[in-house]
């Protein structure tokens, strides 16, 4: 009752102060926000932070992108290897050649403009924005648990159990291996275990990283569907790689009277096309939950600069608004940052686990 | 749409990171710490079933404590009441022998009463035979004038006699 209390009195409070504003300078911020520029720009805001990007945006100040530049590894097959940074390439300026598409299917990429105009994309490992975030977030994974495995060869471990950092890591990592690893796999959890840890570890971290509004955080990391694709495709291997007999007899030769499979291969096409469906689900889940919550929050955060042009006072309320339903939304997408990595990971746990079920 | 294409770069560099991360961490990181812990599991395991055991143990020990308390308990019993049945013999026994002292020395006295009353009868015997001799001898003494003299004397004689000894002494000596 009593946070109740306190939220209505900020509320109430934002109110006026929105109401002082408008009453000081009502003509003014109206006047200086160009109405058709703004949407375009959210636009643009939604999908370049969204997406992914060459430099690191991090903010603007007076008027100017204050960007990270981040080094360009194009191998073109005419002119060979080329390696830039991302800020040769901004304002539309090209490099040997190369430059950012402005429309058409490789609108935002790196490509290479022949001279009779056409546009090829030439084959690009640049450290884009999430690669960037990507070894961030690899460093800072593994910065963190080595020196929380540290603790254990300083200390004696069968005798005390471990404090501070070392003690957060060993609680988190005995919570998945306990009760999502162990429950999903089964008795050869064992095996799997260290490549399941990576993976909720890995998600997890990417997904805390990627609430936080600022640099080092904020990309879209797990939001994309590259890097979905790579932890999907792991766990794919992981299942079908070290599968028993029994796995691939009920793909192959499953259970079933022998019309369903014997002259056309119905159930076998099934089950097949189930091997794919299952790393497939792993893929569109995570990468939607996480590029959904991005894009909400900054819906969100949108709000207050779509409303700018309706004037101060329904912009002052809207952006109070904002703000509360922007809280709840950062809250909720903690709760999913733990959720889909838990997800992930016991799902990757539990399709392993069938993959061996015939051995206990 | 853009935002549904797996870009190859990415892909590229998330395989190398995340293969990276995997390996730095499956080798060094995870491991390490889930066997502590594991070791450590084991540990407390171990020192609950010590525990266990010692409880055990001090269980049993209460057990031998208790019985052997209880065992003294009895034996202290038994020797009460043996000690008790013993006095009440002893006292029983003292009874009886004092009973039996007491009916010797009665036994002893009544004799001695006995003895002493024949003693004394004896001796009433002698003296009313003096007595007797006496009599006669003053009956025989005093000339027998008549008859009614001498049933005066007699009676006289009498009862001085049935007076007291020195007094019938003194009579039969006048």
């Amino acid at each position: 009752m009593r946070w109740l209390r306190n939220i209505s009195v900020v509320f109430a409070l934002g109110l006026c102060l929105t109401v002082c504003a408008a009453e000081s300078d009502g003509s003014i911020a109206s006047a200086h926000q160009p109405d058709a520029e703004a949407e375009v720009n959210i636009s643009e805001m939604l999908f370049g932070h969204i997406g992914d990007s060459y430099g690191w945006h991090i903010t603007d100040w007076n008027g100017r992108h204050i960007t990270i530049p981040l080094p360009c590894m194009v191998y073109s097959r005419n002119t060979g290897w080329h390696f830039f940074m991302s800020s040769e390439i901004e304002h539309g300026h090209s490099y040997n050649g190369l430059c950012l598409a402005q429309e058409g299917r490789y609108e935002g990429k790196i490509v290479e403009t022949a001279p009779d105009g056409s546009q090829t994309r030439p084959f690009d490992i640049s450290i884009t924005k999430n690669v960037a975030s990507l070894i961030f977030t690899a460093v800072l994974l593994i910065v963190l648990v080595l020196s929380a495995k540290r603790w254990y060869g300083r200390n004696d471990a069968r005798e005390k159990a471990p404090g501070g950092l070392a003690g957060l890591v060993e609680m988190m990592v005995m919570m998945v291996n306990d009760d999502i690893i162990k429950e999903a796999v089964g008795p050869h959890y064992r095996k799997y275990a260290p490549y399941l840890l990576t993976v909720f570890f890995f998600i997890f971290l990417s997904n805390l990283l990627g609430i936080v509004p600022f640099f080092p955080g904020g990309a879209n990391v797990t939001g994309n569907i590259a890097v979905t694709f790579v932890l999907a495709m792991c766990t794919f291997l992981a299942v079908n790689l070290f599968a028993d007999k029994h796995y691939w007899k009920e793909i192959l030769w499953p259970d079933v009277p022998l019309f369903l499979k014997f002259p056309i291969p119905l159930m076998q096409m099934i089950e097949i096309f189930g091997l794919f469906t299952k790393p497939f689900s792993l893929m569109v889940r995570l990468f939607a939950n996480i590029m959904a919550g991005h894009a909400m929050i900054l819906g969100l955060v949108s709000v207050i600069f779509v409303t700018a042009k309706l004037g101060p006072v329904i912009n002052g309320s809207m952006t109070v608004v904002t703000m509360l339903f922007g809280l709840f939304m950062d809250c909720l997408e903690l709760l999913v940052a733990f959720i889909q990595a838990y997800v992930f990971t016991m799902l990757s746990g539990v399709f392993i686990g069938m993959s061996r079920q015939s051995e206990h | 749409m853009n935002l549904l294409l797996p870009d190859s770069g990415l892909i590229f560099w998330m395989t190398i990171i995340f293969a990276l991360v995997f390996f730095v961490l499956a080798k060094f990181g995870f491991p390490v710490i889930t066997g502590m812990v594991e070791k450590r599991r084991m540990r407390i395991d171990d020192a609950i079933e010590a525990a266990r055991k010692a409880e055990d143990a001090i269980a049993h020990l209460n057990q031998e404590q208790e019985r052997i308390v209880a065992e003294t308990r009895a034996e202290q019993a038994r020797l009460k009441k043996e000690a008790a049945s013993e006095r009440d013999r002893m006292i029983a026994q003292a009874r009886e022998q004092a009973r039996i002292e007491a009916q010797k020395i009665m036994d002893e006295a009544k004799a001695r009463i006995a003895e002493e009353k024949e003693d004394a009868l004896r001796d009433m015997r002698r003296e009313v035979a003096m007595l007797s001799l006496a009599v006669a001898e003053h009956v025989v003494r005093k000339n027998l004038e008549s008859d009614a003299d001498q049933r005066l004397l007699v009676d006289k004689l009498v009862d001085e006699m049935s007076a007291s000894n020195g007094e019938r002494k003194i009579t039969s000596e006048s």
